[in-house]
């Protein structure tokens, strides 16, 4: 029982020395959902028994050097905009009063709903050369030049739009707990409140905005769409020009272990910062000491929070609606509420899957700390930075070579003649969303377990609590905003997906985003706006139900 | 029941399942809303039901080839003749002998080894702004990297398989070397960096963002039909050439049998319905594409935009030498 080892007392090895894992209930399961997510990694780097020596030499020669360049000021780019938008917007939302504070709480998520590829488009649709702003601007004042929106710049800034929810849901989480008693304790020892936030309210919530950044950075490497709109070349287009154009899969699944390497490294740093720190400390919410702006202040923060509003998501919206109507009359059929089901069908379930186990592995980590659980954690989340259709593919492999053992043990044994056992069903489906999403549910359980200190643990023991009941009574009810974050991020996430959908799906199983897939292969992209805003409008229905619970738990602690 | 009972029957029921009416899977990487109505036609038609599952080319390969000797797929549907000739390198497709298909499609749209053959075919064309460029100033590919075009040329990325196909197709004519000096030209003319679709490169010709594009005809005809008043025209490049790249540059979308297939002569018989002319107008129309048919005229829009000469070398060059084309084109730093 893994429930036996509750009881067990806590250790954190000191630093710098390896201790060997004991191998507890706990680590075994970590371990297993490790190994689940590391199959295809493990498929991927199984390339390397294959070098093509002459595509990797061309690639090494005229596309590595631009792409690594490219890649790191799209990290770093990305890294400053979602930090940025989404640390200022969570404090302004959290801790301060101004008009529509309410509103922008739930409203800032939006674009979460939003496929990060939709919005370039749209953005280049209305900014390029050829859009109505420069087009209306030459017709007025004749040849003019704007700085070009199909550039690094452009990049970096419709990504940090689309990403900056990530980290601005995970750090209001940790500001509405922490901020005012950091402010409190910043203004006893003399501090103004802006030194209070830079000094106290900001570092202690670092680990925080840790965890979303790194959502944030990992969707960035593996994003396809938004790159290809841009052409904008990154390690994950060239990944796909390996496969598609150079025709070489082992080389493309080269360069997706070089991309894995990458991550690993970052998140050796993430780790590193985040081991110095200490967590506890959850306060009462801050509802009732929010900073009273000036009217001045609170017009700007109004202002600031409406713009960032209306470009990462009314102003795309408002485009795909118009699109929508044009293409409606021929495209929207009976057909539509099959697709819709299908896909907050699986969101939903694969949400729950990805909560679940995201629960069990942050809290393999509670339980056992050690350096071993880490990495195990760290690896098990790292299909979150993988390009999805190399994931696809690395997934597919393994569940194909198990069918055609069991098909074939089946007609041995028992003359069975079909030709799919697992292929084809949901499971494989189900588990491949797991293997994607598992860092979009642990990120935010594992931080929320974080603020939850052992002082509680061992309140609750003393108070004659089990180690069932400590989960069950004193643990989920404070993790509930943590796992409704979670889950948030799951469903809309899998409501998106594209390349895991289109090759795992059974038969007849067409999503909302497999419909986008079919629109754009033909580069249709106004047809795709019908399917992409039911999308949008799905993938709302968690964020009501996220602003809903937060409205009925507004005094109890967040996790 | 005995286990040995137990055994017995589930085996019995295994077997005894009834193949209730005959079946084809395809895989498709041309998109639902462009093969289901001729799917639906050929299930009217005959009575044969039809199962397929759309994918990129790239993942529904690795699908067939993962899935070896049980996969369900009897068909693999592509768009591009470099898809095609991939999927017949890698063993994915079997020979099939077939006096309709070889009757029906021309022999440079098909395999040599008639393991693939084109069911329609897509022209590469240059389009100029009508009101900037007489027709008399273009000719060809070649010349779109002559200086005079300095600043005047807007071209879709080389990551697309379409520029990849065209550009190998210069290859075989005039070899590696003078044919990324051509690309370099190509890159020098250009107005602004690559666009991601065509749509986008004819919409800055358009807007005089440059004089001059090479896109896909059905791209064309599906922009005039939504803006007719755009100053766009259609010029047919090559035409008096008499070296091997004579001709528009034509590429294909086909089909193939499964080298596991199930069902192979279900496949065949509905790949050579598609070829036939009660599905050829249905399955080339619905995209603005040209039948691969000769016998079988275009759509009354396409039709309009004049007849051409198609470049004569077979399509699978484009994907024997696709590899060489890429190479080059990103040392010529065509993006």
């Amino acid at each position: 029982m893994l429930s036996d080892n509750l009881d067990a007392p806590l250790k954190t090895p000191s630093a710098g020395v390896f201790v060997w894992p004991r191998f507890s209930g706990w680590m075994l399961l970590a371990l297993l959902i490790a190994a689940l997510v590391l199959v295809p990694v493990a498929v991927t780097f199984s390339s390397f028994s294959h070098i093509e020596g002459d595509t990797l030499a061309h690639l090494t020669e005229f596309v590595l050097p631009g792409l690594i360049a490219n890649t790191l000021w799209l990290v770093l780019g990305v890294g400053i905009g979602v930090s940025v938008l989404g640390v200022s917007l969570a404090w302004l939302v959290a801790m301060c009063e101004f008009p529509g504070r309410r509103l922008f709480n739930w409203a800032l998520l939006l674009p979460l709903a939003l496929p990060a590829y939709v919005t370039a488009f749209v953005a280049i649709g209305l900014l390029d050369f050829t859009g109505p702003l420069q087009t209306a601007l030459r017709e007025a004042f004749g040849p003019i030049t704007l700085p070009e929106i199909r550039s690094r710049g452009g990049v970096i800034l419709v990504m940090s739009l689309a990403l900056y929810p990530y980290v601005y849901l995970i750090a209001k989480n940790a500001f509405s707990t922490q901020g005012a008693i950091a402010l409190e304790a910043a203004q006893s020892l003399g501090l103004s409140r802006t030194q209070g936030f830079f000094r106290v309210a900001l570092p202690m919530a670092r680990p925080w905005i840790a965890a979303g950044l790194m959502l944030a950075l990992m969707e960035t490497l593996a994003d396809f769409g938004t790159m290809a709109i841009f052409n904008y070349d990154t390690f994950t287009t060239a990944i796909y020009k390996a496969w598609y154009s150079l025709f070489s899969l082992p080389a493309a699944a080269q360069l997706a272990s070089i991309l894995i390497l990458f991550v690993l490294v970052a998140v050796v740093f993430e780790q590193r910062s985040r081991a110095k720190m200490r967590y506890g400390a959850v306060g009462r919410s801050a509802a009732s000491r929010r900073i009273k702006l000036s009217p001045a202040m609170a017009a700007l923060a109004l202002l600031y929070a409406s713009t960032v509003l209306a470009i990462a998501f009314i102003i795309p919206v408002t485009q795909l609606a118009l699109w929508a109507r044009d293409v409606m009359a021929d495209d929207l059929d009976s057909r539509y509420w099959a697709f819709a089901w299908h896909s907050l069908l699986l969101a939903g379930m694969g949400a729950l899957i990805v909560v679940g186990v995201s629960l069990l592995l942050a809290y393999s980590g509670r339980q056992r700390p050690s350096k071993t659980m880490i990495w195990t954690q760290r690896l098990a989340t790292i299909g979150y930075a993988f390009p999805g259709a190399v994931l696809a593919v690395g997934l597919f492999i393994p569940v194909a070579w198990l069918d055609n053992w069991l098909i074939d043990t089946g007609r041995d044994w028992f003359g069975f003649e079909g030709h799919e056992v697992l292929k084809g069903t949901l499971l494989v489906m189900l588990l491949a969303y797991l293997v994607r999403f598992l860092a979009v549910g642990f990120g935010p359980i594992e931080s929320g377990l974080h603020r939850i200190t052992r002082n509680v643990d061992e309140a609750a023991r003393n108070l004659g609590t089990g180690a069932a009941g400590l989960l069950t009574r004193v643990h989920l009810p404070m993790l509930r905003a943590s796992l409704f974050t979670a889950a948030a991020f799951a469903f809309v996430d899998i409501m998106k997906e594209m390349p895991i959908t289109l090759m795992t799906r059974p038969f007849g199983w067409d999503t909302l985003a497999v419909r986008v897939f079919e629109m754009t292969s033909e580069g249709e992209w106004e047809r795709a706006a019908l399917p992409s805003l039911a999308i949008v409008i799905a993938g709302i229905i968690p964020i009501i139900l996220l602003t809903w619970r937060g409205a009925h738990s507004q005094n109890q602690p967040h996790g | 029941m005995k286990p040995t009972q137990l055994l017995t029957a589930f085996a019995l029921c295994a077997t005894a399942l009834p193949v209730l009416a005959e079946e084809v899977v395809v895989y498709s990487a041309r998109n639902e809303q462009l093969i289901k109505p001729l799917f639906d036609a050929y299930t009217r038609d005959t009575g044969v039901q039809i199962k397929f599952i759309t994918d990129k080319e790239g993942p529904l390969m690795a699908r067939l080839k993962a899935e070896g000797r049980n996969t369900p797929a009897d068909v693999l549907l592509t768009v591009d003749a470099g898809n095609l000739w991939q999927a017949s390198e890698e063993e994915l497709l079997r020979p099939i002998r077939s006096k309709i298909l070889t009757a029906n499609v021309p022999a440079h749209l098909r395999d040599p080894g008639n393991e693939w053959f084109g069911l329609s075919v897509r022209a590469r064309t240059l389009i100029y702004n009508t009101s900037k460029v007489k027709p008399a100033d273009l000719s060809t590919y070649e010349d779109l990297a002559n200086p005079k075009w300095k600043g005047r040329l807007c071209l879709r990325t080389s990551k697309k398989v379409y520029n990849q196909s065209l550009v190998a197709m210069m290859v075989t004519e005039y070899g590696e070397d003078k044919t990324e000096d051509m690309v370099r030209g190509w890159v020098n003319n250009l107005a602004t960096s690559p666009f991601p679709d065509d749509t986008k490169a004819m919409e800055a010709v358009a807007a005089g963002q440059c004089d001059v594009t090479l896109v896909n005809t059905y791209y064309y005809g599906r922009l005039m039909e939504k803006n007719p008043s755009l100053p766009l025209g259609i010029f047919w490049p090559n035409q008096n050439l008499k070296n091997k790249a004579a001709g528009v540059h034509v590429n294909i979308s086909g089909a193939g049998v499964t080298r596991n297939a199930k069902n192979p002569a279900g496949a065949q018989k509905l790949i050579e319905w598609l070829s036939s002319d009660k599905a050829q107008n249905l399955f080339a129309d619905a995209n603005l594409e040209y039948p691969v048919n000769p016998k079988i005229a275009p759509d009354k829009t396409v039709a309009a935009w004049g007849e051409f000469k198609q470049n004569l070398i077979n399509v699978k060059e484009a994907g024997s030498l696709q590899v060489q084309a890429v190479k080059l084109m990103d040392r010529a730093g065509y993006k």
